[in-house]
């Protein structure tokens, strides 16, 4: 029932699509279009969250004669699947809310109303889809939509070199998925999940995690393969950016856990390590390139980078759990991980809302180019200000409550018998706290540059508050960031099927405990409430607002600033957004970036500027991508000969080719 | 009735930590005043500071946000909080569930993101220099703090602070190179976080030095009290948060009676003087060192904080 519900939902979104080609020129095709995506996501939002309440762990099964002749299509939703259905959903519904209101800004509506549902439709699918061939066609069709709305402003410098980039490295992905599945389906061929799941484990499985790790990791943005991320997903109009980098990251992850956790069988603890390893270098590479970054858009980007790698040290640390017999821990690091994923998707999805605000309303994405947006666009900077909050771990928003869910797990390793896990986990530890104080830096530069202080530039100072559906939109997020950081016992609860499934354990029942506390181990051990917490600080605030002003002076001056009595009247003096990560970059950046100072200094006498010139260098494209690029040209290069051949000489090379295969065969044989 | 008693109890801590913070301070000044022969100012100064800022009038920047307003309550707020939920004189409070260590030091960090945004508000250079930096501080504080976490929780097995307490009291403990090494990194951290000498100085009005009193440059009259009590505030919970952890004798448990609240409490006054004293000691020996030299300061932090966990892992073998 469940199932055939969301199919249908799908079905109204492609033919939403269709639809879209046909009338993108007509006036009300936005409203209409986004109108339709915004039923079709909320009523799979609530038949996912009906799902994953009531669900039992069989979950219901469909098949349509589609796809592979002997195969079908396969549809399964279980309860990993509905809570990721929820997630895609749940900024789907968003997006298209926003897009009611942000799409009218939209120049070349008929480059995205089409592709902008079969991209919600995809990523439903990928979800749902229950064997190899439907996952990896589906796959690609969610990498293909996404491009095409990258793509959407193809003429905006930097856009067409980002798609292109984004094509090259999707389908690389997809091929690796391709190949992990192949091992996955063994000899026989069965292509099923239920069949790989029936069958004993894969050889190589390690290899399958790799593959997996791959490429699922490089639609994620998992270090060195997130080379293409911070470029596409800002090329896209907003509400696509949000929808990528909150959820297709997600779906991602979505295809990582169903391969790992569900069909490879028991994992080995090493693999734990690496993915914990690669999770913890990536949260902190992440975060460090977020703070060199000064466009707004691509800074978001950025962060999802960290947020991925914040996601896979919990699914690692759950794996390495899981390989040692460790059920509850691993349930913890599972519940820790798939909270984030939730937590992510609602303040990147409300961060790249406001960012589509500000860029709406100046025009700029350009950090240095804005400020004092606060007084012009209140509500989106309060909408804003609670996102950068809530993606900086501080309570009481919701991110706290997954990163210190990852801490707990993190907590557990001690436990763990492998000396080199028991010496990598802490390391990670540090990394994940690194990751987490250097997020709260850096949005301390992209709200304080952006929204406060003086307006650096015309379109700044012009800037005007955001439509009503965008802030509606932004706003229902914001309710999100705060009700998931206060009440996380439910939202625990809700996962405690998933992890059942998958770990074989579930944290115990949080509702039921005193006051809402959340406890996921022990009482003794570790507990948090948001609730109490965020009351206190209410109480503490009204309590010493209201003695101040019934006792104090309550009087108000406005005045021209202190500032060491020597105030500066051009804004452009103001700390930017450059100076503000100075200290970082002097910091970390000679080792991670090779960042080089370059001060120029005319000679006495002359007046001209002094000027410093800062060079970051991009260690893993330097490293791993331009070499690959140089040798794939190169070999193109020494290939293009074979066009311009005589005809005897393709006469002969094709007999030779025939002698080579036969040979081969017989040797085989 | 018993739960009526824990929460005036809760209260009680909560009154109690607001009070005697500005007493910490000012003995604080008060000693390294004498170490160097001065004077200095009376006891009680820093109440009289705080009310005279009260009283005044607040002059606010004319492109002062409402965030540069808000802010200040909702530091004081937070901080207030989490100096209220560490244990002082008595552990297993009513609402100490509410908040672990990781949590109070995430509360911590609540507060210094909306003080690090305010000193942007403005849009003055100073305050970005405060802001920027104090950042970068925290930034590489945070990691060190959770190795000491990590530390106490291999072994008290609990991240909580009242459980720590109590397991350190425990006579499993005993004394051990971690717990050095791990008491010298919280001091490190705690040091850094209040904007101490050698990391930065709480005394002075040289602009190019100053890390935290750049960001509250431009705030005057209540907000400005505000602040300055969530600054005192800050002192008190790491004192309490080390005196907790490391000297735990004679905390009582929650519903001892009225006598064990007197002595814990006259223990608790006892060693906030002690720590009070050490700490002006400290900054008067020490000179205060460049910016960017705190990131080797707490560099060196972190690598104690390491040790610590490592050398629990060896030492558990053998």
């Amino acid at each position: 029932m469940a199932l055939e519900g969301l199919l249908w939902c799908i079905a109204t979104l492609l033919g939403t699509g269709m639809a879209a080609v046909a009338m993108a020129r007509h006036r009300s095709a936005s409203a209409l279009v986004y109108g339709v995506a915004l039923c079709a996501c909320v009523i799979a939002l609530a038949i996912a969250g009906g799902s994953l309440l009531t669900l039992d762990s069989a979950g219901e099964k469909l098949t349509l004669p589609v796809g592979l002749p002997w195969l079908g299509a396969h549809f399964r939703i279980d309860a990993l699947a509905a809570f990721f259905l929820l997630v895609v959903n749940l900024g789907g519904a968003t997006a298209s809310l926003y897009g009611l209101g942000y799409g009218r800004h939209e120049e070349t509506p008929g480059r995205v109303l089409p592709f902008y549902p079969a991209f919600l439709a995809g990523m439903n699918l990928v979800v749902l889809a229950d064997d190899a061939f439907t996952f990896l066609f589906t796959w690609e069709f969610m990498s293909l939509s996404s491009w095409a709305l990258v793509m959407a402003h193809h003429r905006r410098p930097g856009n067409a070199a980002a798609g292109y980039l984004y094509l090259l490295m999707a389908s690389f992905g997809t091929l690796a998925l391709l190949l992990a599945f192949g091992l996955l389906a063994g000899p026989a061929g069965g292509y099923a999940f239920d069949a790989i799941r029936s069958a004993p484990q894969a050889q190589l499985a390690g290899v399958v995690l790799v593959l997996a790790l791959v490429g699922a990791g490089s639609k994620a943005g998992l270090l060195p393969l997130h080379v293409w991320l911070p470029l596409a997903h800002p090329a896209a109009p907003s509400h696509v950016s949000a929808l990528m980098s909150g959820v297709m990251t997600k779906v991602a992850v979505y295809g990582f856990v169903r391969i790992v956790f569900d069909l490879l069988g028991p994992p080995v603890w090493w693999w734990g390590g690496l993915v914990a390893l690669l999770g913890g270098l990536t949260a902190v590479m992440g975060v460090l390139y977020a703070l060199m970054e000064h466009d707004l858009k691509r800074l978001l980007a950025y962060h999802t980078v960290e947020n991925i790698g914040i996601i896979f040290i919990g699914l690692g640390l759950a794996a390495a759990f899981e390989a040692n017999e460790m059920p509850a821990a691993a349930a913890l690091g599972l519940t820790a991980a798939l909270f984030h994923v939730f937590n992510h998707s609602v303040f990147k999805s409300l961060l790249f809302f406001g960012a589509g605000a500000v860029l709406t309303a100046t025009g700029e994405r350009d950090m240095e180019r804005l400020g004092g947006l606060i007084h012009r666009m209140p509500f989106t900077a309060f909408a804003f200000l609670v996102g950068s909050a809530a993606i900086s771990a501080l309570p009481p928003f919701n991110g706290f409550v997954s990163e210190w869910l990852t801490f707990q797990a993190i907590l557990l390793s001690p436990a763990l018998p492998q000396w080199l896990l028991k010496f990598l986990v802490p390391a990670i530890g540090a990394l994940l706290a690194l990751s987490a104080a250097l997020a709260a830096a850096c949005f301390v530069k992209a709200f304080g540059v952006t929204f406060l202080g003086r307006a650096r530039t015309e379109a700044a100072r012009d800037a005007a508050e955001t439509d009503r559906w965008s802030l509606a939109s932004m706003f229902v997020l914001v309710a999100l960031c705060l009700l998931a950081g206060i009440l996380p016992g439910y939202f625990i609860d809700a996962l405690a099927p998933v992890s059942q499934a998958l770990a074989g354990a579930h944290l115990p029942r949080q509702d039921e405990l005193d006051w809402l506390t959340i406890v996921p181990i022990a009482q003794s051990r570790s507990s948090y409430n948001g609730l109490l917490l965020f009351l206190f600080i209410a109480l503490a605030a009204g309590v010493g607002a209201e003695a101040i002003h019934r006792w104090a002076s309550a009087a108000t001056r406005r005045s021209a600033p202190w500032d060491c009595g020597f105030p500066d009247a051009s804004p452009l003096t103001q700390y930017t957004a450059g100076s503000f990560s100075q200290p970082i970059r002097r910091v970390f950046g000679s080792v991670v970036f090779r960042a080089r100072e370059e001060v120029y200094m005319p000679p006495p006498g002359d007046a001209s500027a002094a000027r410093m010139h800062v060079r970051l260098h991009d260690v893993p494209w330097d490293v791993l991508y331009v070499p690959t690029a140089k040798f794939v040209s190169f070999a193109a290069e020494r290939l293009n000969k074979v066009q311009f051949l005589t005809i005897r000489a393709y006469l002969t090379l094709v007999f030779g080719a025939l002698v080579v295969l036969l040979m081969v065969l017989a040797v085989w044989q | 009735m018993a739960v009526a008693l824990d929460l005036v109890v809760q209260l009680g801590q909560m009154l109690v930590v607001l009070a005697a913070a500005p007493l910490l301070t000012g003995y604080v000044r008060k000693v390294k005043a004498r170490l160097l022969r001065r004077q200095g100012p009376p006891l009680l100064q820093p109440y009289r500071d705080l009310l005279r800022l009260v009283r005044k009038e607040v002059v606010l920047a004319h492109n002062a946000s409402w965030l540069f307003r808000v802010a200040p309550y909702l530091i004081f707020a937070t901080t207030w909080v989490a100096a209220a939920l560490v244990p002082t004189f008595a552990t297993g409070l009513i609402f100490s569930h509410a908040a672990d260590m990781i949590a109070i030091v995430a509360l911590l960090g609540s507060a210094r993101f909306m003080l690090a945004l305010a000193g942007l508000d403005v849009g003055t250079s100073f305050g970005g220099i405060g802001s920027s930096r104090e950042m970068m501080i925290a930034s590489l504080a945070e990691p060190v703090m959770l190795m000491v976490v990590f530390t106490l929780s291999l072994l008290a097995g609990s991240t909580q602070l009242s459980s720590i307490a109590a397991s350190m009291q425990g006579p499993e403990v005993g004394l051990r190179v971690s717990l050095a090494l791990a008491l010298v990194g919280l001091i490190m951290v705690a040091i850094a976080e209040n904007a101490r000498i050698p990391v930065d100085n709480p005394a002075t009005h040289l602009e190019l030095t100053m890390v935290h009193e750049a960001m509250i440059l431009e705030y005057s009259g209540r907000h400005l009290a505000l602040i300055e009590a969530a600054s005192f505030l800050k002192l008190l919970l790491y004192v309490s948060i080390i005196a907790c952890v490391f000297a735990p004798w004679g905390i009582t448990v929650s519903g001892q009676g009225f006598t064990a609240y007197l002595t814990a409490f006259a223990l608790y006054a006892a060693k906030l003087a002690a720590a009070g004293f050490l700490l002006a000691v400290f900054e008067t020996v020490i000179a205060k060192m460049r910016v960017f030299r705190v990131s080797d300061f707490l560099g060196a932090a972190l690598m104690l904080g390491f040790l610590a966990a490592l050398l629990l892992f060896v030492s558990r073998v053998t």
